[in-house]
């Protein structure tokens, strides 16, 4: 008994010392300002922390915010949710290969996701094979996510509900960079498990590429053998602007079964394009990504799941005071506005030739404090009009949220 | 100083942003610019089964999963009746396979209801080369539970089965024979065993259960305790909608509120009304009807105004698909209730898809392809002046 006890007394002891860690053996990886780096290196571009010469490296951000949505005269009421807690551990295995892994808890602990969990090898700055958990790179938006980036509370509808942001999976690939005075050129291609066919049999009852996250089992298994292929081209001038071209494709269905044929191959091919600049002078920063979704559904299911969809977000975002606030040195306020667009359902009725309506738009006009560039405070008017299948009267939601995220 | 002028006005700012939160946000609609919503006087228990009747309604959308199809119309019950309004003709059903009182001979081909939609991996259904077919454009659902609560005894009362009163309408019931699982109103009235019709277009439905569960399953092909057979295989499954959503629903259904019509004091509006009775038009479309004693006592002897006779007429041969139910003729049609007719293109994507199948385009449409006993209160109506016209017009769009 008196072993255990001094065991015990032991261990707490040992624990007290750890946590009484000297703070200045603490380092932090600064964010790349060259003004060179791409949305592609979102991944890495991040503020971890690591101690003393250790070679992992710990971070990660947290999300909260407070919101107040009415629809049509009808509100939820006053609201408090904790939108996302992620933590990051990154390792310099070698010189040459490094890991990093993202873990994200979405609403409390209503979703835990390994959104990333890959080892990179570089064997020439051109040509890095990646594995593991990898994110898709299609568009921007789903491997620039992270929330302290943004001075919205809402991720943008057409990268979440469209797209399937965050969309990752098991899966290899290779990526490269070349830099070339002002100019970096780059890509990346993978090969991924990928969809199923609840992006056209889901409880949203529309083409619905997010559903296809339901299937835990991707992580292990691919629902049809078939490899999603994922591929990014993109360029960038330091002072003008960078541009982004992707495609994502694969079948998405369960077209044979213990060597039975059960339907044709029906794929899933999705385009995206994005564009990012900083305006010299005003500091302007602008960011689009804009995207198109085509799904062979087939022809005896119903129109409601659409063969093709489109739709995406601008945002832009003015500084408009940059120095000391509330002590802090480097406050910078930000104006800000979102517009974002989403067609479901892009596509007539065969009854009437009518078109099929099922659009969203947003607006959002916010304000953002950054005391430090790690952290922010928003506060948004979310205005945004839905359209059902037939075009119905729209239905409108409104109202404001407030929150801040912050890397840690 | 400028500092503390700009921290200020945010903060100023911002606290006025959040405490006037809810002025930023839309407005509800006006209660007679919508059909949804509950009547008044329910209890807060039944406010609850309300609720989620309109949840199973209007958010369940059925997947594979959830047992949709394998044939289907649609995959969930708001789908066909967008803001409990009318359907459209992307939602319209298609019924195939009776011609006469003898009954559907189709039975053994999937009548009566096409299920033109599958799942991936199966067919639909197709219409017999030599069956007879309609087209059915899914009906408004509110003030349903004031049509349920009318007593047999008033509808028998309209009825003129020989036109003793000379006018040349004739109302009949459909005499229908009931489900098993079907539990006959109080004072019910009987012909031969059969019973008064009063849901769908040809009446065909005796209550809010029976279309209630056969839409789960010939529109959804969602199996029920009281619809339990696969309208693929034919063969019995376990149920995939449980009894109380069931009852859920049809709850939903019944206590949905009846439409409120709007620009009731309009000059042109009254004008029009007059118009209407003195075409006759009323003769069918019944301004006004009472419901008898109800289990929902909010529903319990109420006056209502759903300008319908729950009969059926004789609409001419124009109107005759050649498909019928219970012992309805094929040219018969259950009167329509004319309530909330003006919000129609409020849930049929901003035009008007009128009559049975949808095939007028506007109201003047609809009238003007009225025959048989409507004949001629369509030809008062064309003799009326352009002015009149659209009185009448505008007070049917006031409804």
């Amino acid at each position: 008994m008196q072993k255990i006890l001094l065991i015990l007394l032991y261990l707490l002891m040992a624990k007290t010392s750890i946590a009484q860690i000297d703070s200045t053996l603490f380092r932090r990886k600064p964010l790349d300002s060259t003004g060179m780096s791409l949305n592609m290196d979102a991944v890495y571009n991040r503020p971890f922390l690591s101690v003393g010469k250790l070679p992992v490296a710990l971070g990660g951000y947290i999300e909260a915010n407070y919101q107040h949505l009415g629809t049509d005269g009808i509100s939820e009421g006053h609201q408090f949710q904790m939108r996302r807690f992620t933590l990051f551990v990154a390792s310099g295995i070698s010189r040459r290969i490094k890991f990093l892994s993202e873990i994200e808890f979405e609403d409390g602990t209503k979703e835990i996701n390994i959104e990333f969990a890959a080892l990179d090898i570089e064997f020439h700055p051109l040509f890095n094979v990646r594995g593991g958990v990898i994110m898709n790179p299609i568009g921007a938006f789903n491997q620039n996510h992270d929330g302290p980036k943004w001075e919205f509370v809402d991720r943008p509808v057409s990268a979440t509900q469209m797209l399937p942001a965050t969309w990752s999976n098991v899966g290899f690939g290779i990526y490269g960079k070349q830099f070339q005075k002002d100019w970096v050129l780059a890509y990346e291609a993978y090969l991924t498990n990928g969809f199923n066919d609840k992006i056209i049999d889901n409880s949203e009852g529309k083409t619905f590429l997010p559903a296809a996250k339901e299937d835990r089992e991707r992580f292990e298994e691919s629902f049809n053998g078939v490899p999603l292929v994922t591929a990014k081209g993109a360029i960038r001038h330091k002072r003008i602007a960078e541009l982004g071209l992707s495609y994502m494709g694969g079948v998405y269905n369960k077209f044979q079964d213990d060597g039975l044929e059960l339907d044709k191959r029906r794929r899933v091919d999705v385009v995206a394009i994005d564009v990012n600049s900083t305006l010299p002078r005003l500091r302007t920063f602008i960011n689009a990504e804009w995207a198109w979704v085509y799904v062979d559904v087939p022809a005896t299911y119903t129109q409601q799941y659409a063969n093709k969809q489109r739709g995406g977000f601008a945002d832009i975002v003015q500084p408009l005071y940059t120095g000391n606030l509330f002590g802090f040195n480097k406050s910078v306020i930000n104006a800000a506005f979102r517009f974002e667009y989403v067609d479901y359902n892009v596509g007539r009725f065969n009854e009437t030739g009518d078109n099929i309506s099922d659009h969203y738009y947003a607006i959002v006009p916010a304000v953002s404090w950054r005391p430090s560039p790690q952290t922010v405070l928003r506060l948004n008017y979310r205005y945004s009009w839905r359209s059902d299948l037939l075009g119905n009267p729209l239905s409108k939601t409104a109202g404001i949220q407030v929150g801040f995220s912050s890397y840690f | 100083m400028k500092k503390i002028y700009l921290t200020v006005t945010i903060i100023v700012s911002g606290f006025i942003f959040l405490i006037s939160c809810e002025k930023l946000e839309p407005k509800a609609p006006f209660d007679d610019e919508i059909l949804d919503g509950p009547i008044e006087g329910l209890s807060t228990e039944q406010n609850q089964m309300f609720l989620r009747g309109d949840v199973a309604f209007n958010d369940d959308i059925f997947t594979k999963e959830k047992g949709l199809g394998p044939l289907f119309v649609s995959t969930s019950c708001g789908s066909c009746h967008a803001g409990d309004g009318k359907g459209h003709p992307f939602t319209t059903l298609t019924r195939f396979g009776q011609t006469d009182e003898n009954g559907n001979t189709f039975l053994h081909l999937g009548a009566p209801q096409l299920q033109n939609r599958a799942i991936s991996g199966f067919e639909p259904e197709q219409i017999p080369a030599d069956a007879t077919f309609s087209k059915f454009t899914p009906p408004a659902n509110t003030g349903l539970g004031f049509i349920d609560a009318v007593s047999d005894a008033d509808i028998m009362a309209m009825a003129d089965p020989n036109d003793a009163n000379g006018d040349g309408i004739s109302g009949v019931p459909n005499w229908i024979a009931l489900k098993g699982f079907i539990t006959p109103r109080n004072s019910s009235i009987t012909n031969n065993g059969k019973h008064i019709g009063r849901f769908g277009k040809k009446a065909g439905a005796y209550d809010l259960l029976q279309q209630t569960a056969a839409a789960y399953n010939q529109d959804m092909g969602i199996t029920s305790t009281f619809e339990p057979y696969d309208t693929h295989s034919g063969q019995e499954i376990d149920p995939e909608v449980s009894n109380q959503t069931v009852h859920d629903v049809v709850f939903y259904l019944r206590t949905l509120k009846a439409p409120v019509q709007r620009n009731l004091n309009d000059g042109d509006v009254m004008r029009g009304k007059e118009l209407f009775i003195q075409s006759s038009c009323g003769k069918c479309h019944t301004p006004e009807l009472k419901t008898g004693t109800s289990p929902i006592t909010a529903l319990s002897n109420k006056t209502f105004f759903p300008y319908t006779d729950m009969l059926m007429h004789d609409m001419g041969k124009g109107l005759d698909d050649g498909y019928t139910e219970g012992t309805a003729k094929t040219y018969e049609w259950r009167t329509p209730a004319l309530w909330g007719l003006g919000l129609s293109k409020n849930s049929q994507g901003g035009g008007y898809f009128l009559l049975h199948d949808g095939r007028a385009r506007s109201i003047e449409e609809a009238i003007l392809l009225h025959s048989g006993e409507a004949q001629n209160s369509r030809e008062r109506y064309n003799a009326l002046s352009q002015q009149d016209k659209q009185k009448l017009i505008k007070f049917l769009e006031s409804l």
